[in-house]
């Protein structure tokens, strides 16, 4: 019974919350890779667009609850996400429009492009900061629980207990879907073929009539609806801190790195890989020891690792092991 | 007036200076046209000026009669032209299929059917259909990329130093496969380096030399031209 309880509490604290920051990871990275395979260039604002894609389900959120619609159980942000993507898809095109695609037409080298996507992050938080403002807000309505740790302990008559947020299944469910589609997309249509063909060789595709334009476009859709499903999943998860988005750029850059970048289903796998690590390293394993060890063997220390206020660090580490062993990542992506 | 035809073209990158000068190729359907010389003759150049990679500064290039010298690169793919460079020549992280597909995506009608021709073409292809085209042989990318060429049935193809760093077994192969290509009608161009292999399959050959022609001929008079042998074919 003892193990039992060990196994729950390591899967409840551990392996629920890695899974679903995981799936919120690899969506950005999928985001940052296929923006470095198709336009060839690390952007620097994708927190932030993540975040400025998240504003608009909260600000419709807060509408939707004013005027009375909602979706019952489900928070009402899931209605609001394909307007969200709309408008996040309409920044990032003008964007596109005014800043890179001037830089594209120069055939600029992809440093310039990393530093002018680094003004676009800030214009982008400017922009933020005017529309919403920087306080942090919850926008999740519904059913907060799935599973409550007292109704699973008095189902199974175990001492430790499961909670699954709804937010959390939501997460991975969500993720799951839109990753499948996409991967279907890239890998089985015509346009997906030729946005690889276009990643792969630039000149050839040129040659066989693909449209560079068309690709590039097709791709900033792509990137708005992973940016702003992945954004509104962290949010619904934790709450809306507009800025908290910025930091999460270390363990998404560290997830595309990982998986290969240039990658999409390495970064999506390199998602997980950073999350559970991340909640490895940070989690404290004293109670789960002390299942497993007799009483009088209990440790008294948290048996931590590392501090979670040093959870970046641990991005970081991977990031900078990753660079220096295997720098084209676990799954062979373009070197960088 | 031939089928497919650059004449007195000069032109250069950029601002640099001249490459080729008032260099003229000509192609008709259904032969194979060799263009040799040394190094730095301009021989790519020569073919890259008839797809429009670079600009003309003067002469014409004219496919079927109508002037094509101020279209494009793409659309003169769309016209029927196609080219195999010599380098990158396929999409190394797509399979064999892919590649093929998206050799077509230009034209119209039945994917399908273009993939099969090409398979009974190159039948190498069809069993490594699902492969990534990165894991294949030199000998097979080159057959890929002839392939993704001729998806889109092509009047006009125009290669790149096919055998460019492939043995002279997988080399002799290549050379069969493009007589079977000329066999369908098409034009081909191709810029070689194996000289004397690449003329005794030419119907026609040209010499350049700094960017100008120095010989042209059938491939059995090159060959045989005492000139061309001593300086060129270094026999």
């Amino acid at each position: 019974m003892d193990f039992l309880n060990a196994i729950i509490v390591l899967f409840n604290f551990t392996v629920i919350p890695a899974l679903a920051y995981g799936s919120q990871l690899a969506l950005g990275a999928i985001f940052v890779t296929l923006i470095y395979a198709v336009l060839r260039f690390a952007n620097f604002a994708t927190g932030d667009m993540m975040s400025f894609g998240t504003m608009f389900a909260v600000i419709l959120t807060y509408y939707f609850q004013s005027l009375g619609f909602g979706l019952g159980v489900l928070p009402t942000a899931l209605l609001t996400i394909p307007f969200a993507i709309l408008m996040m898809i309409l920044y990032m095109l003008m964007i596109d429009k005014f800043v890179f695609s001037y830089y594209r037409v120069k055939k600029s080298p992809p440093v310039q492009f990393a530093m002018v996507s680094v003004g676009v992050m800030f214009v982008t938080q400017a922009l933020i900061r005017i529309i919403i403002g920087p306080s942090d807000r919850r926008f999740l309505d519904g059913e907060k629980f799935i599973i409550k740790a007292t109704e699973f302990k008095e189902m199974t008559g175990l001492a430790e207990g499961i909670t699954l947020k709804s937010t959390q299944a939501i997460t991975i469910i969500v993720t799951l879907i839109v990753v499948s589609i996409m991967f279907w997309f890239l890998n089985r249509t015509k346009t997906g073929t030729s946005m690889r063909a276009y990643s792969d060789n630039e000149d050839l595709a040129l040659l066989s009539g693909i449209d560079p334009k068309r690709v590039v476009l097709i791709t900033w859709v792509i990137a708005g609806i992973l940016a702003t499903i992945g954004g509104v999943l962290y949010g619904l998860d934790k709450s809306y801190r507009p800025f908290v988005y910025f930091n999460n750029m270390l363990p998404i850059f560290a997830a595309a790195i990982v998986g290969g970048i240039g990658n999409p289903f390495g970064a999506f796998l390199g998602g997980y890989v950073i999350a559970f690590a991340e909640i490895f390293v940070t989690y404290a394993y004293k109670r789960f020891i002390s299942y497993l060890l007799p009483e009088h063997l209990e440790p008294d220390s948290l048996l931590q690792l590392l501090s979670t206020d040093y959870k970046f660090a641990v991005s970081f580490s991977i990031l900078v092991i990753v660079l220096l062993i295997r720098p084209s990542g676990i799954f062979k992506g373009k070197v960088i | 007036m031939a089928y497919f035809e650059g004449a007195k073209m000069t032109a250069g990158y950029g601002d640099g200076p001249d490459i080729i000068s008032s260099c003229s190729i000509t192609a008709n359907r259904g032969e194979i046209v060799a263009i040799l010389g040394p190094n730095g003759a301009g021989k790519s150049t020569a073919m890259k000026a008839m797809l429009g990679l670079l600009k003309l500064k003067s002469g014409s290039v004219t496919l079927n009669g109508e002037d094509i010298s101020k279209i494009n690169p793409q659309d003169r793919v769309k016209k029927g032209i196609s080219f195999v460079p010599q380098t990158r020549n396929v999409f190394a992280e797509l399979t064999v299929r892919e590649n093929l597909e998206i050799g077509g995506f230009l034209t119209e009608g039945s994917l399908e059917n273009k993939i099969e021709s090409i398979y009974s073409l190159f039948p190498i292809l069809s069993e490594k259909k699902s492969q990534v085209v990165g894991q294949l042989s030199g000998g097979q990318r080159q057959q890929v990329a002839l392939g993704r060429a001729l998806m889109s049935d092509p009047s006009v193809l125009m290669l790149d130093e096919p055998t460019a760093g492939v043995s002279p077994i997988v080399m002799d192969e290549l050379f069969e496969h493009i007589i079977k290509v000329k066999k369908t009608n098409v034009a081909v161009i191709m810029v070689e380096q194996n000289a004397k292999q690449a003329l005794s399959i030419s119907d026609r050959g040209y010499v350049l030399v700094t960017g100008q022609n120095k010989f042209e001929g059938s491939g059995n008079d090159l060959l045989e031209d005492p000139e061309v042998r001593r300086s060129f074919l270094g026999a």
